[in-house]
C-alpha cells in the first residue's frame, strides 16, 4: 500500500513542476518575449539553481529545527534541479547553437562561464546517475565523497550565472544583483555546515514549536 | 491539367476523419497537450499589451539594404535594454509607460561657438526627421533591424559650431530616480554617459532619432530623443538625451568605467574581437531561431572603416 504523500512531498512536487507548467504554457501561447530561446535558457537555468539551493537547505533545516523529513527530500530536490539543468544545457546545444559543434567547441574551450557551467553539469550528472539506493550501497564511502561535490557545483553555477551577465560580481557592479543574492544564500548554507557551527546547533537545537491555538470556548 | 478519364471525385463522407488517420495514441496525445495548454493558457497572467501597436505603421521598405526583414514594432518595443528602468528587457515597456518625455530640453554646450538649449520640437522643426533603416547589434550578441526617424547629428553640430579644440562629444541621459525605478541601483555609476570622437559624431550614419516606424519614440526605446550609431554596439546609442557636450578629451562612459576591460570607448561591432566572456562572432537576429554571422562594423564597413585606418582594433575595442 502506498503511503499518502506528506505535505513537504506535495509542496516539492508542485513547486518543482510549476515552473515547467508555466514554461510550457508560455511556449504554447508564444509568451516568451522577443528572444524566446534565451528566455527558455535563462528560466530553466534559474529554476535549476533555485532547486539546487533548496536541496542544500535540507540538512541545515534539519540541524536547526530537528525536523527529520527534509533529510529524505534533498534527493528529489536535487534530481529536479538536474532535470532543469539538463533542459537548460539541451536548449543551449540543440536549439541555441543548433548542434553546430564547431561553435559549441569554441565556446566550451574559450568561455569561462560556459566551462564553469559545463563542469557544474558534469557534477550534477554524476550525482544524478548515482542517486539511487543501489549506487549508495555499491559506492560505500565514495558515495558521500562524490556527493559532497555539490558544494563545488553550487558556487560554480553562481559564477556561471554571474559571468553571463553584464557586470562584475566581485566588485558588485552591473547586472549582478540576482547572482549576488544566490551567492549570499549558498555562502550562508555552507557556513552552517562548518563543523563548529554544526556541533553548536546539535547541542543547542532551535526547536520550533507552533503557538497553541487559543481555545475558542 | 486534364483529369484522367476514370477520375471520380471523392465524396466528403468517404474522407477519413483526422482523428482516425492520426493513430489513436497520437491523437490522444495531441488532444491531451491541447487541453493542458488551454487550461494553462486560461490561467495566464495578463498578456502584457502595454504598447498597442499603432494602426498605421509607416515604413518606406520592409527590408534593410542587405535584404533582411525589419523587426516588428512589437519586438522593437518589448525587448529593451534600459537599465534605468530595469535589467529585465521584457519589462522595460511596462515600467516606462508613464515616463514624462514632454517638455524636454536638450542642452548643447561645451567647446562650441553657439551653445544653446533646444526643445525636442525645436530640433525636429530645424532638422526634419527622415527614415533610416538600421541594424542594431547589441553587445549581448542579439540584433534587430529597425526603421528609425531621425536627423544627422552633424546638422546639429554644424549649427552650434564646435570650436577647434573640440575633439569628442559627450552625451548624458536623464537621471530621475522618481520615474526610473532601476536608476537607484547602487551597482552602476549613474548617470548614463556615452561619447563619440568628433569625426564619428559628424559621420552621416550617426543620427539623433525621435521616431520609430513613423511614430514618436516610445519611452522604452529612448524617448524623446536618442542617439543611433549603427556600426557600434547598442550601448553606444544612448537614450533619452538631455546633454550634448563638446569636449577636448575622451569622455568617461558608463560601461567602460564600470568594466574597462570588457567595454571599450569605441565599441565597434567586430566579429573578430570577442567580449572577454563571450564570442562576438555570431548573433541572434530577434525573430530568428538560429545564429547568424556578425558582420564587421555591423555591415557598414564601406562607409566607416576609413575612420579607423591605422588603428589596432583589438586594442581600441
Amino acid at each position: 500500500m502506498r503511503r499518502r504523500p506528506t505535505f513537504l512531498q506535495l509542496a516539492i512536487i508542485i513547486g518543482a513542476w510549476l515552473p515547467m507548467a508555466f514554461l510550457v504554457r508560455d511556449l504554447l501561447i508564444m509568451h516568451l518575449g522577443a528572444n524566446p530561446i534565451q528566455a527558455l535558457e535563462q528560466r530553466t537555468g534559474r529554476t535549476a539553481l533555485t532547486l539546487l539551493v533548496l536541496s542544500l537547505t535540507c540538512t541545515p533545516l534539519h540541524m536547526l529545527t530537528g525536523w527529520q523529513e527534509p533529510l529524505k527530500r534533498s534527493r528529489s530536490l536535487g534530481l529536479y534541479a538536474f532535470m532543469y539543468a539538463s533542459l537548460h544545457i539541451s536548449i543551449f546545444i540543440f536549439v541555441d547553437y543548433g548542434l553546430n559543434l564547431g561553435l559549441i567547441l569554441d565556446e566550451l574551450t574559450r568561455r569561462n562561464f560556459i566551462i564553469l557551467g559545463a563542469l557544474a553539469f558534469l557534477i550534477l550528472l554524476s550525482m544524478a546517475v548515482t542517486s539511487n539506493n543501489a549506487s549508495k550501497v555499491w559506492l560505500r564511502r565514495n558515495w558521500k565523497r562524490l556527493h559532497r561535490l555539490v558544494y563545488l557545483a553550487a558556487p560554480l553555477i553562481v559564477l556561471h550565472y554571474a559571468l553571463s551577465r553584464k557586470g562584475n560580481l566581485f566588485r558588485l557592479q552591473g547586472d549582478v544583483l540576482r547572482p549576488a543574492l544566490y551567492a549570499l544564500g549558498i555562502l550562508l548554507l555552507l557556513i552552517l555546515r562548518l563543523a563548529p557551527i554544526r556541533i553548536y546547533f546539535r547541542n543547542h537545537p532551535v526547536h520550533v514549536t507552533l503557538p497553541k491555538r487559543p481555545q475558542t470556548d | 491539367m486534364s483529369q484522367p478519364d476514370d477520375y471520380i471525385p471523392l465524396p466528403a463522407s468517404e474522407v477519413t476523419p483526422k482523428s482516425l488517420y492520426l493513430t489513436r495514441r497520437e491523437f490522444l496525445k495531441a488532444a491531451g497537450i491541447l487541453t493542458a495548454g488551454t487550461l494553462l493558457a486560461a490561467c495566464a497572467p495578463q498578456v502584457l499589451p502595454t504598447q498597442p501597436t499603432p494602426a498605421g505603421l509607416v515604413t518606406s521598405a520592409t527590408v534593410d539594404e542587405l535584404g533582411d526583414p525589419l523587426n516588428t514594432y512589437d519586438q522593437i518595443t518589448h525587448y529593451n535594454n534600459y537599465y534605468e528602468f530595469t535589467t529585465t528587457k521584457e519589462d522595460v515597456a511596462a515600467l516606462s509607460q508613464d515616463f514624462k518625455t514632454s517638455p524636454w530640453q536638450v542642452q548643447v554646450y561645451g567647446l562650441v561657438k553657439n551653445p544653446r538649449t533646444f526643445s525636442v520640437d525645436e530640433l525636429t522643426g530645424l532638422f526634419p526627421p527622415r527614415e533610416r533603416i538600421y541594424r542594431l547589434r547589441c553587445v549581448e550578441a542579439w540584433s534587430m533591424v529597425i526603421p528609425w526617424q531621425g536627423f544627422p547629428l552633424a546638422d546639429l553640430l554644424n549649427m552650434v559650431e564646435p570650436q577647434p579644440a573640440a575633439r569628442y562629444v559627450r552625451f548624458e541621459t536623464l537621471l530621475d530616480t522618481k520615474q526610473m525605478p532601476g536608476a537607484s541601483s547602487p551597482f552602476y555609476p549613474w548617470p548614463y554617459q556615452e561619447g563619440l570622437r568628433l569625426d564619428e559624431a559628424k559621420h552621416n550614419l550617426t543620427i539623433l532619432a525621435t521616431g520609430l516606424y513613423g511614430e514618436p519614440l516610445p519611452p522604452q526605446d529612448g524617448a524623446p530623443i536618442r542617439l543611433v550609431v549603427p556600426w557600434k554596439y547598442g550601448f553606444k546609442s544612448i537614450k533619452s538625451i538631455i546633454k550634448i557636450e563638446l569636449v577636448a578629451d575622451q569622455p568617461a562612459t558608463l560601461w567602460s568605467s564600470l568594466a574597462p576591460n570588457e567595454y571599450g570607448f569605441y565599441a565597434n561591432v567586430n566579429p573578430k574581437v570577442d567580449h572577454p566572456r563571450w564570442s562576438q562572432a555570431t548573433e541572434r537576429r530577434i525573430g530568428e531561431l538560429g545564429r547568424r554571422s556578425t558582420l564587421m562594423f555591423n555591415g557598414y564597413g564601406d562607409q566607416v572603416a576609413h575612420l579607423y585606418e591605422g588603428m589596432d582594433l583589438t586594442v581600441n575595442f
